[in-house]
């Protein structure tokens, strides 16, 4: 009885999540992690445009954090153009707005970047060493991806 | 301005010679979460008694909802909600029989949601408190705080020793209380992490004084944590300004640190080092810094 009530409860809510996870380790605020999250999710088209977030209450039984965080970051994304409040009706995500999506693609990977060259200064690199290493990971990759299609061509036959 | 839920100015209070609250002001307005946190015997289940009357302000003042909770105590705690770290329940009575004398005891019961709770938590009502395990004892306790949906939910250590399926209805219930009426939770938690979750405000406790509050994301801007690398090895931890907490050891060390970080950075360099990487402390790192192992240096400063 008792887990039949929680399977039900799951099953409910689970219609309107969003996959948004929360890390406590890295130190950034809650309410940031989900504002990057929502725009990583919008920017990689895992959510489109017109698509409808999930409401306050929902969004914060989920992630197990305070209601009010939620609307500092829905209230946030609104001012920046990702979402929408429509009266009424709920959060949704804006029509599209491209230039956006590139700008936030482009944070993602120079976030990434900034990473890479400060544990690559740390290690004693250069930024040409490792503009040459990239180059030498991107060949070695599209060699692999390469052999094993031809692999798998050869199991075709 | 928002509405004031709790006024605390300048409690003090002494419990024989051992100071337990020490000129502790605190204030809640209506719709937040607010988070206690300090070490055992800091003096938060004493502030948290202050609030509902149960304790007689020494000095200092003590309003809730604007009244003085121990000469109105009906004007006051009729819009409380309160969940015990003890959850002292009467052990005699059924669990139905609970749900029947809290409900006289106020207008605003929500029978409806008493019972979705009850079937959420497949309690038995026909089980006498005596016969609960922990965990249903927090969760009947929970039902009696929350019920007549009250504008003021206080809860005291409401995770203490629970299993994470409780804690989880635990935590359910501070959110509907805020999302779905706009109330005002006040809790305390030795668990860090769901205080860093569930609060909007946080104030730390240590030896009866209120150390630090405010907004938690203003409060969690205020600390970094860096990692330092040096040229030469330190045996003892370096002295560096700002610093309140350092760990690690030979060339490479982790610090919390406060203040200016520019100040921080130009201290490391003068010792032969170097900024790694910095990044806004957590909770749990600012909470060893200001009440942990680095105490001196914090009265020091």
């Amino acid at each position: 009885m008792y887990h039949c009530t929680r399977t039900l409860q799951l099953a409910q809510s689970e219609e309107s999540t969003v996959d948004i996870s929360i890390n406590l380790t890295d130190g950034v605020p809650i309410y940031r992690q989900i504002v990057n999250q929502v725009k990583y999710l919008v920017a990689s088209g895992l959510l489109r445009p017109g698509e409808e977030l999930p409401p306050i209450r929902t969004l914060a039984l989920q992630l197990k954090v305070t209601p009010n965080t939620i609307v500092k970051a829905y209230g946030e994304l609104e001012i920046s153009g990702v979402l929408q409040k429509r009266h009424g009706s709920g959060t949704f995500v804006s029509d599209a707005r491209p230039q956006l999506a590139v700008r936030e693609r482009r944070r993602v990977i120079e976030q990434r970047i900034d990473a890479l060259l400060a544990e690559a200064h740390q290690l004693n690199y250069t930024a040409d060493d490792i503009l040459r290493m990239v180059r030498e990971r991107k060949a070695a990759m599209d060699e692999n991806v390469a052999e094993a299609a031809e692999e798998n061509k050869e199991k075709g036959r | 301005m928002e509405q004031s839920i709790v006024d605390v100015s300048n409690l003090s209070r002494t419990f024989g010679d051992k100071a337990a609250l020490d000129d502790v002001s605190f204030r809640a307005t209506a719709g937040q979460v607010y988070g206690l946190v300090g070490s055992n015997g800091a003096g938060k289940t004493t502030l948290l008694k202050h609030l509902l009357g149960l304790l007689r302000a020494a000095s200092g003042s003590v309003r809730v909802f604007g009244l003085d909770p121990v000469r109105d105590p009906v004007g006051v705690l009729g819009r409380v909600g309160y969940l015990s770290e003890e959850r002292e329940l009467p052990e005699w009575m059924r669990i139905d029989e609970l749900m029947r004398y809290t409900q006289a005891y106020h207008q605003t019961w929500d029978a409806a949601y008493a019972r979705e709770l009850l079937e959420t938590f497949a309690l038995d009502p026909a089980k006498k408190v005596k016969d609960l395990s922990k965990g249903m004892r927090a969760q009947a306790g929970l039902i009696v705080a929350v019920a007549h949906r009250p504008a003021l939910l206080i809860l005291d250590e409401p995770s203490s020793g629970l299993d994470a399926v409780v804690r989880r209805d635990i935590l359910d219930a501070i959110v509907r209380a805020v999302a779905d009426d706009g109330r005002t939770v006040i809790f305390s938690s030795h668990l860090l992490d769901e205080v860093e979750r569930m609060s909007d405000h946080v104030t730390l406790m240590h030896q009866g004084r209120v150390t630090l509050s405010g907004a938690l994301d203003e409060v969690r801007r205020q600390y970094q944590r860096s990692r330092v690398h040096f040229a030469e090895n330190f045996v003892q931890p370096p002295v560096l300004e700002t610093a309140l907490l350092i760990e690690g050891g030979g060339r490479a060390w982790s610090v919390v640190h406060s203040g200016a970080p520019e100040k921080f950075r130009q201290s490391v360099l003068a010792r032969g080092g170097e900024v790694v990487e910095s990044r806004d402390a957590t909770l749990e790192e600012i909470f060893m810094a200001r009440a942990g192992r680095s105490r001196q240096q914090m009265e020091a400063a």
